[in-house]
């Protein structure tokens, strides 16, 4: 039984009452729990199936390190799988439900896997299910899948919000037990930006509970009076239930708060992820407590020393009647007379080693009537979903049962190793500390920073000191050193005198009894989570496995969500031992952020709903909204695809834009194209470097298309440019490519011409951009009345300002779809009031907008190419029959030399060419024309490949653009596309001007 | 011309943990040339009345000033009707002079985001600090928030005003509100 007591817990707030619920089981805790010490105090040690063997699992620990007490936490919007109920505040109205078991917690189908265990070892599933190959992707997978996996995956959206947070400070303490506070003081005395922070709900960390005195004090009055010093100092914050969770180059530090997981009713987001920047972090991160390996080491009620303490004095609650002792130190007799004095037995102290004089926690033990067997270890835990006993034997023999002790808990120890994760995440390199047999933080081999400074320091139980004397020393040292790192004095101040108690030497026993035979080693579990016992790490290392990293992933051990807190280091000094080799020899696997997992929800923080991703609206966007607009994502910006309208569907829409386009008139909002200002003495110069035609000898007043390519002759944009005046250049880019070729513009100004005397501005978002474009542009220009827009007052291929309807304009004399059409920038604040002023003109001239589809059309029909259509990166402008837009005058541009290597001159190159279907259907686009024979691969041969293709509405058939071999030379010729439908569409090879080859409609 | 609208039409929110509202149309005129050179100083001069800022730094009173964009930029605001006749008359200064006048007055939104915990906000979205002591009226910054470019100065000691691009104006105002949300302040800067 564990049971709540009558009286101790020093967290707890007894006159408050908190119900909650497990498995739909109402119960009570009180105001202070942890859902884990409510349980056990509800007497429900049982809380879990193992993960391959479904073997009951109770809880083994009272923190982070908690392998076994994973619980499903909330429900609905608020649900969330795989919580440790050691780390959960417990809170009014909880629920929580067990994972990884069917039909019941009590009684689960899954356990006959346990019965099977000796035909499962480690490897079995790489081994069993690795023939005949196909059954694993069609049978065994999926099987696996299902039975596989901790908890249930959220069904619903997360009904909770999230936020980061920017930090920056001189010094960074993380954990707030003794050492952290010391530490974070010292730091702060000296004037620095201190920043302290603790996972848990309290400071103070062990210390309270495993006592002592500093300065004469008790040590949990010094906690307190460190923590209001603290609070009183203008440069410090404080946060509680905040995990340092990760350590990355230049002093970044992830911290993970928890704002609302205790109390799920406050407003505000639940986790906040904080973004720290500090000069030097101090990992001040404790201890974690090691499990012993003997037989039945699982069974419920079999709990770590110093989690059976926890329990008792921060949470008044018994893990049982009658609990065993075993150990290999000291501290656990701390457990032993802690239980002792809330008047609850310990039948006996199994202690592995045999001291030759007593130590003063032994003595005051075996003061207190506490029987001790020193020499002595567990041979196997009786008892199946909980403890009954255990078989004693001695710790030098092979398992030889001694006596057989009645209890209902079972607390070991096998030592304490310090938490090194955070000092490692960034290269701290460990020491093997034979003292303590622990690895332990190697100050010769800190995480060093961009300076080569170390950026990092552990401090106390984390640095591996555990007497008080010498964690307070070693925190003091480190807060000033940490403070002199980020330039500031220490105060002259002398460590607090911390009390240590003489402790014997501890021993390492990684495995009880030594000799134990192969039937205990199969029930000695080392991975509690991953169900890893030690005889499957000597399986692993018998079969070759002898890297510490390939056999941490055949056997898994280590690789649950725990991370192996509590079974790498028994893990690795099992392989060890299986190796013959010494500890440090074999190493630890790495250590990777997050210390403990955090939510998607902290890493994703606001960006969700509405702010998942900026998304770019023109001056229009709205209007475009209320009108019908299907919106197409291009870059960031949505542009409108087509305007549907009541009862059409949005091909429908197209093709009535497309054709309106040809016969009156249409309206595009043309604002996302890129307009960046080019200006300088050496603008010219630089704009002939940069496209592949001549730019320098365009006249003020005039445009012209250009291309441009990379350093690789690459097609990477296109676009009009516009001289302004002598020295200034106005380019238009793609809608993707304003920010790219402008950052493009800016490296080789930066880099390579940074003599040349050329400035650049991103002018894109000044104006809004109207293409006023059809057989009725010029009138519905006329009608706003203003410039002249007559076909000799701006002439093709010119640009003007002036003003129309009142607006001031620049109106460019430019075409994309083969009409009569006029590219109109206005300031954008009047984007919408000019769109609305052409909308009222336009009305007896049969205005409509169209979309981004009909303007692919209506240029597909001309032939014009689309960057990202007609090139993907790897296509040049010979390619597409561009020759015309290569300078020949120009001793250079960027690609020039690149479009004479002998791959990029090759006639077999592919082609640019029109395409007809015979039947007048629409090529599929990207379809493929194959030839004849196949490749040295055994796939069929291609001949080229379909780019663009459309429904021309105004030709009333399919049209298309694609890359063919020597397809220029292939006029009338048909060939083979396969479709994906299996049809096989037969195209025939045609220019690619399908509509008014003599440009005769826009020159009007 | 009473055509000109801001991009939000002025919106604001008012019922989180600091205020947010749209700011009303401000000219804006980029300067890109020889920071250090005397027709320059002679041009901020007259189109502002302030000398050049050193980097980091904004002198902004009002609707007007100069803000300290890069080695080789600067930001000058002035009064939203004034902005065709600033840049004329910095040309006019600038003639001459390898450097580039632009307006960006439209290619922009503003937002005031104010009150006590106007520090806050601004930490949840822009990777710098902004602890009093590090961060203060006169100063300036061009940085990210969240997902999109941004600038920000302070007009006083509790309130940000945030410059981005127009087209991401709803975003940016739509961000800082969740910034804002009731519930979420820090508690670090007071």
């Amino acid at each position: 039984m564990s049971t709540r007591l009558a009286t101790g817990g020093r967290r707890l707030n007894r006159d408050a009452g908190v119900r909650f619920s497990f498995n739909g089981q109402s119960l009570k805790g009180v105001e202070g729990d942890t859902l884990a010490s409510a349980l056990l105090a509800n007497d429900q040690m049982l809380v879990g199936r193992s993960f391959k063997y479904h073997r009951p699992r109770g809880i083994v620990a009272a923190g982070p390190e908690e392998p076994n007490a994973l619980v499903n936490l909330g429900q609905d919007a608020a649900f969330e799988p795989n919580q440790r109920a050691t780390t959960t505040e417990l809170f009014d109205g909880l629920t929580a439900t067990s994972q990884n078991h069917w039909p019941s917690l009590e009684f689960d189908v899954g356990a006959i896997n346990a019965k099977l265990s000796r035909f499962m070892p480690a490897g079995f599933y790489y081994k069993m299910f690795i023939h005949p190959r196909p059954l694993w992707k069609h049978v065994y997978e999926p099987f696996i899948r299902q039975a596989a996996g901790l908890g249930k995956a959220p069904k619903g959206r997360d009904g909770d919000t999230y936020e980061h947070f920017y930090a920056h400070c001189d010094v960074l303490v993380v954990g707030g037990g003794i050492a952290g506070l010391t530490a974070a003081k010292a730091a702060a005395d000296s004037g620095a930006r201190v920043l302290i922070v603790e996972q848990t709900a309290h400071w103070g960390g062990r210390a309270p509970v495993d006592g002592g005195t500093v300065d004469g004090l008790p040590v949990d009055k010094v906690v307190d009076d460190l923590v209001s010093a603290l609070r009183d100092m203008d440069n410090v914050t404080m946060r509680l239930r905040m995990m340092g969770a990760g350590v990355y180059d230049h002093g970044y530090v992830l911290g993970y708060e928890r704002l609302t997981d205790h109390a799920p009713d406050l407003d505000g987001p639940r986790h906040r992820l904080w973004r720290i920047r500090a000069g030097h972090t101090i990992t001040a991160t404790g201890a974690i407590e090691r499990p012993l390996s003997f037989a039945g080491n699982d069974v419920p009620g079999v709990m770590l020393a110093g989690a059976v303490r926890d329990y008792v004095v921060d949470y008044g609650v018994s893990v049982g009647d009658r609990t065993v002792v075993v150990t290999n130190n000291d501290d656990a007799y701390r457990t032993a007379i802690a239980l002792n004095a809330a008047g609850l037995s310990v039948p006996v102290i199994l202690d592995a080693r045999v001291p030759s004089v007593d130590s003063p926690l032994m003595a005051q033990a075996k003061a207190a009537g506490i029987r001790v067997m020193m020499g002595h270890g567990v041979a196997k835990v009786l008892g199946g979903k909980r403890v009954t006993g255990v078989a004693v034997c001695a710790q030098a023999g092979e398992g030889a049962v001694l006596e057989e002790i009645a209890c209902d808990a079972v607390a070991m120890s096998g030592g304490w190793s310090p938490v090194v994760h955070l000092w490692s995440h960034c290269g701290g390199k460990l020491v093997w500390d034979t003292q303590f047999a622990m690895f332990r933080p190697d100050v010769d081999k800190s995480p060093l920073g961009a300076d080569g400074a170390p950026f990092v320091s552990a401090a106390g139980a984390a640095n591996g000191h555990f007497g008080l004397a010498e964690i307070l020393g070693d925190a003091h040292a480190m807060g000033q050193g940490a403070a002199r790192r980020t330039g500031h004095t220490p105060a002259k101040s002398a460590a607090p005198a911390g009390d240590s108690i003489e402790e014997a030497p501890m021993l390492p026993v990684w495995l009880m009894p030594q000799g134990a035979s192969r039937a205990l080693r199969s029930k000695a579990w080392l991975d509690y989570q991953n169900d890893v016992k030690v005889s499957d790490v000597q399986l692993a290392a018998q079969e070759g496995f002898e890297s510490v990293e390939h056999a941490k992933r055949y056997t898994t051990l280590g690789m649950a969500t725990d991370q192996g807190k509590l079974s790498n280091i028994n893990g690795l000094a099992i392989l060890s031992d299986a190796l013959n080799q010494p500890i440090p020899q074999t190493g630890t696997t790495t250590f990777r952020p997050p210390y403990t997992p955090i939510s998607m929800g902290a890493i994703g923080g606001e960006a969700r709903g509405d702010v998942f991703q900026p998304i770019r609206r023109t001056p229009m966007h709205n209007w475009h909204d209320q009108n019908g607009a299907d919106w197409e994502p291009v870059g960031q910006w949505r542009r409108p695809y087509a305007y549907v309208r009541a009862g059409e569907s949005t091909h429908d829409a197209v093709m009535r834009e497309t054709r309106n386009v040809r016969e009156n008139l249409g309206l595009l909002d043309a604002s996302t194209l890129g307009k960046l200002v080019v200006k300088g003495p050496d603008a010219g110069k630089f704009l002939d470097m940069l496209y592949t035609n001549m730019m320098s000898t365009l006249k003020p007043g005039k445009c012209r298309y250009g291309l441009m390519c990379d350093e690789n002759g690459f097609l990477i944009d296109d676009g009009v440019v516009a001289r302004i005046d002598d020295q200034t250049f106005l380019c238009h880019t793609t809608t993707g490519g304003a920010e790219r070729i402008h950052g493009h513009m800016e490296e080789w100004l930066q880099t390579e011409w940074w003599d040349w005397q050329v400035y650049v501005a991103n002018v894109t978002e000044q104006y809004a951009q109207v293409a006023v474009v059809g057989p009725n542009a010029r009138k519905a220009l006329e009608a706003l009345g203003g410039m002249d827009v007559s076909r000799e007052g701006l002439g093709f291929m010119e640009w003007a300002d002036g003003t129309l309807g009142g607006f001031d304009v620049r109106a460019y004399r430019i075409s994309f779809s083969g009409e009569l059409s006029y590219e109109i920038a206005v300031r954008a604040s009047e984007g919408q009031a000019f769109w609305d002023a052409l909308m009222a003109v336009g009305a007896d001239l049969g205005v409509m907008p169209y979309g981004t589809e009909a303007l692919h059309i209506l240029r597909a029909e001309k032939g014009f190419i689309m960057i990202g259509d007609e090139t993907d990166g790897t296509v040049i402008p010979q390619d597409l029959g561009l020759h015309w837009a290569l300078s020949k005058k120009k001793d250079d541009y960027l690609g020039k030399r690149a479009h004479l290597r002998s791959h990029m001159a090759d006639p077999e190159r592919w082609k640019l060419v029109g395409l007809e279907t015979l039947d007048g259907s629409t090529l599929p686009d990207g379809a493929y024309a194959v030839a004849q024979g196949t490749n040295a691969n055994g796939q069929r041969n291609m001949q080229g490949r379909v780019t663009s293709s459309y429904h021309s509405p105004n030709l009333n058939k399919g049209i298309a653009m694609g890359l063919v071999l020597h397809g220029p030379d292939r006029m009338g010729e048909v060939i083979d596309f396969p479709g994906t439908d299996g049809t096989v569409y037969k195209a025939r090879i045609v220019s690619p001007v399908f509509y008014d080859p003599d440009g005769e409609k826009q020159n009007v | 011309m009473s055509n000109a609208v801001t991009a939000l039409n002025g919106a604001e929110a008012r019922d989180g943990i600091a205020t947010i509202t749209e700011v009303a149309l401000q000219g804006m005129i980029t300067l890109r040339g020889d920071l250090a050179s005397k027709p320059v100083a002679k041009a901020v001069k007259a189109a502002a009345g302030v000398a050049v800022p050193k980097p980091g730094t904004a002198a902004v009173v009002g609707d007007s000033g100069v803000c300290w964009m890069s080695p080789d930029e600067l930001l000058i605001l002035c009064p939203y009707d004034t902005v065709a006749e600033t840049v004329a008359q910095m040309n006019d200064t600038l003639a001459g002079v390898h450097a580039l006048v632009a307006d960006v007055s439209d290619a922009r939104a503003s937002f005031r985001v104010a009150g006590p915990a106007a520090r806050e906000v601004m930490a949840k979205l822009a990777p710098v600090d902004l602890h009093p002591d590090a961060f203060a009226p006169g100063m300036f910054r061009r940085t990210r928030m969240a997902q999109v470019p941004a600038a920000f100065w302070m007009p006083d000691t509790d309130s940000f005003q945030i410059v981005c691009f127009r087209s991401q104006a709803q975003y940016m105002f739509d961000l800082l509100k969740v910034a804002a949300q009731k519930g979420s302040g820090v508690s670090v800067f007071q």
